[in-house]
């Protein structure tokens, strides 16, 4: 244990800052979780896969030249395609299934995804390059590398246009209305088929959004997906189906929990801790759930 | 009985399969002797799985075209089995049984990789089965009193412990502070104790002793510590993805430290993906080319390196170059056992004293490399911003002057 976090209160503000633009980063992922949990009653164990994979879309432009900011722009161009594909091919099959047998399937996917990412890019961990800068405030003692910043904003950018799009457009509508009653927005005339295979490719394109973002920010790698799977699945767990502002506090929640854990606990316990505070959570809802049952007696 | 009968005759059948194919694969067959190798060719060290199984390759090829090995007045050429281990341990040791049981191989080379080494030395063992391996440098392999693995390399304890060395002599011998950020691995973790060994022999202090995740990709939480505390050298460890990870937020961060070592970090990776960012990094390796060992096959690293970039089309790693030496050292026993049985061969083995191009190689009682000092390296850039490893320490070898204490960022 290392209280130094508290003993220097610029060290405090650098982590909640750290954990603020990286939980905004984790909430776009988990928004598309939540959304196609709600609509599909589908969890994606892939989710962490599509992301990488959009990390390397980014990668390979940066690799030919191509400024790698430019990829939140292609990426979620090409994994939307990809997501209506993998929905064309799997997940129609699975979708008014068992909630265990989607999981099973995305799992089946997410080891596929792997192997295949392994094979066709290698096993080495790449990373793309933005040279954004650095921002230093507080007297250069908080410093804010600019990628940072840049993939909050791109973010919150994508998630203001993702809930004006539901509820503007007519398939955000559809969307909706598939999410509340599949069955009667059938009756209605709303073509679910194809309801659902746009809410998987929105998922996939948002999942290539911040897949371009950690390429800028951080490093990918083909095994390194689960970790992402596993954060945006807790956010859900606490900010519940369908409720964006949840999902963004709970996201940023959770990047400034993950810093603290990091600094007071050691970095070895950082993914560590969110396994362990996933587990409490679960418990802890059980256990409303289960006070709740008795007065229903 | 007719069931029976038939029965007896399947029987007979697979047996006769059975022993025809283990004498197709015996150890030497005509003029070969056959070595077996788990090799990660696919799974996450399939990257330098291949640099491994090209370095075995590429010393196969060039000891067989200049005579082969002579035992017993004949002449022997090399071949090699491999398998792919998927870089998953269990998979290494069920492949090494595979080999020495179903396949008959009698001499193994290593895997990838301490921990996948680790999985395959108690089979190799168990079976008396001599292993030369060129990859796995955890110093908990060569304490375990194997009889039978032999490792071309250093151990991974020396690997950082001469930068803390390095660090005290620039500043006139005084100690220093250290700052430490650690994978939990087998090898990092080994590397960590070497460096805590140099600090207690020197005097000097650790001011942060970080271990680091195997899904590291952020490091900011050490790097802030980093520079609140200002040590004297920071040292991390964490295969490519802890050097990657550690450049670029240093560099984005503004952290100065007066020296930053690192393992795993091959100058062409880094400054393709970092640029002059990643210049003045100190790294840790068991080979440069520029190293001036001799040898009869590969001449010196420099001619190693040009035949090595034309037959596979990149510079040779260290790993490529240690797995070429492994084949010399087995043509250099099975001449001194002139024999191949695998008792001898061991004993000579355990006597091996030899120059190769990678450099001296010569068995502790563990097992492990005494006789080859590691090198240090230091990333320069010049003004294009094409970067190269130069040698700066230990001193005889030294190609560049070392650059301490690293510019800081706000003067580059």
């Amino acid at each position: 244990m290392d209280f130094m976090v508290f003993q220097y209160p610029m060290i405090t503000v650098q982590a909640c800052l750290d954990g603020i633009l990286l939980g905004i980063l984790f909430a776009l992922i988990a928004y598309g979780m939540a959304l196609q949990w709600g609509v599909m009653n589908i969890i994606n164990i892939a989710q962490g896969d599509l992301v990488i994979l959009g990390g390397y879309i980014a990668y390979f432009m940066y690799l030919y030249g191509i400024h790698p900011a430019w990829g939140v722009i292609v990426a979620p161009v090409i994994m939307y395609f990809l997501g209506v594909l993998i929905y064309k091919l799997v997940i129609n099959k699975v979708v008014d299934r068992d909630l265990f047998i989607s999981i099973l399937a995305t799992f089946g996917i997410s080891i596929l995804f792997m192997q295949l990412m392994n094979f066709a890019f290698g096993a080495d961990v790449v990373l793309a390059n933005s040279d954004y800068g650095t921002t230093m405030l507080f007297n250069n003692n908080v410093v804010l590398p600019n990628s940072k910043l840049f993939s909050a904003f791109i973010s919150i950018l994508f998630a203001i246009c993702l809930v004006i799009y539901m509820k503007k457009s007519k398939l955000g509508r559809a969307i909706r209305a598939t999410a509340q009653n599949a069955r009667a927005a059938k009756i209605l005339g709303v073509d679910t088929e194809k309801v659902y295979a746009a809410t998987f490719g929105i998922n996939a394109a948002l999942c290539g959004v911040a897949g371009a973002l950690i390429s800028i920010t951080f490093t990918i790698h083909p095994y390194m997906g689960l970790p992402y799977t596993i954060r945006s699945f807790m956010i859900v767990i606490v900010a519940g189906l369908g409720n964006l502002p949840g999902v963004a506090m709970s996201g940023m929640g959770l990047g400034v929990f993950e810093e603290f854990a990091d600094y007071i606990l050691g970095t070895e316990f950082r993914i560590g801790s969110v396994f362990l505070l996933l587990v409490l959570i679960l418990v802890y809802r059980r256990f409303k759930l289960s006070r709740k049952r008795e007065y229903l007696k | 009985m007719r069931l029976n009968k038939i029965i007896l005759s399947f029987v007979s059948a697979l047996v006769i399969l059975f022993s025809t194919s283990v004498a197709s694969f015996a150890k030497v067959v005509g003029d070969k002797i056959i070595l077996g190798a788990a090799i990660s060719l696919t799974g996450k060290y399939s990257s330098n799985g291949v640099h491994t199984q090209n370095g075995y390759n590429m010393a196969v090829d060039r000891i067989n075209n200049m005579g082969g090995v002579k035992v017993g007045g004949k002449t022997y050429k090399f071949d090699i089995i491999y398998y792919d281990d998927e870089s998953n341990p269990k998979r290494a040791a069920q492949l090494a049984e595979r080999l020495i049981s179903q396949d008959g191989v009698e001499f193994m080379l290593g895997p990838y990789s301490s921990g996948l080494t680790k999985a395959i030395a108690p089979v190799t063992e168990k079976y008396g089965v001599p292993m030369v391996e060129a990859n796995g440098a955890s110093r908990s392999l060569f304490t375990k009193g194997y009889k039978y693995l032999f490792a071309v390399l250093a151990p991974a304890n020396l690997y950082l412990d001469v930068a803390i060395d390095l660090a005290v002599e620039k500043n006139n011998g005084k100690p220093v502070t250290v700052a430490m950020a650690f994978e939990q691995d087998a090898f990092s973790q080994d590397v960590r104790l070497g460096v805590l060994d140099a600090i207690k022999r020197t005097g000097s202090k650790k001011v942060i002793d970080d271990k680091l995740p195997k899904e590291l990709n952020d490091m900011a939480a050490t790097l802030v510590k980093v520079k609140q505390m200002k040590p004297d050298v920071l040292v991390v460890s964490g295969h490519t993805k802890g050097a990657l990870t550690a450049i670029r937020q240093i560099a984005e961060m503004k952290v100065d430290v007066p020296m930053l070592a690192m393992t795993h970090c091959d100058a062409a990776k880094l400054s393709k993906q970092h640029g002059k960012n990643s210049q003045y990094a100190l790294c840790a390796s068991q080979w440069h080319k520029t190293l001036t060992y001799k040898d009869n096959f590969f001449k010196d690293g420099m001619t190693y390196a040009a035949d090595f970039e034309k037959e596979f089309g990149y510079d040779p790693p260290y790993q490529s170059a240690e797995s070429s030496a492994a084949l010399l050292v087995f043509k250099d026993a099975f001449e001194r056992a002139n024999s191949f049985d695998q008792k001898k061969v061991r004993d000579a083995l355990a006597a091996t004293n030899m120059q190769t191009f990678y450099g001296n190689i010569k068995f502790a009682p563990g097992g492990q490399n005494v006789d080859k000092p590691m090198v240090l390296f230091q990333v320069m850039c010049d003004d294009s911003g094409k970067c190269e490893n130069k040698v700066v320490a230990p001193t005889k070898w030294a190609s560049a002057k070392l650059i301490h204490p690293v510019p800081k960022w706000s003067e580059r």
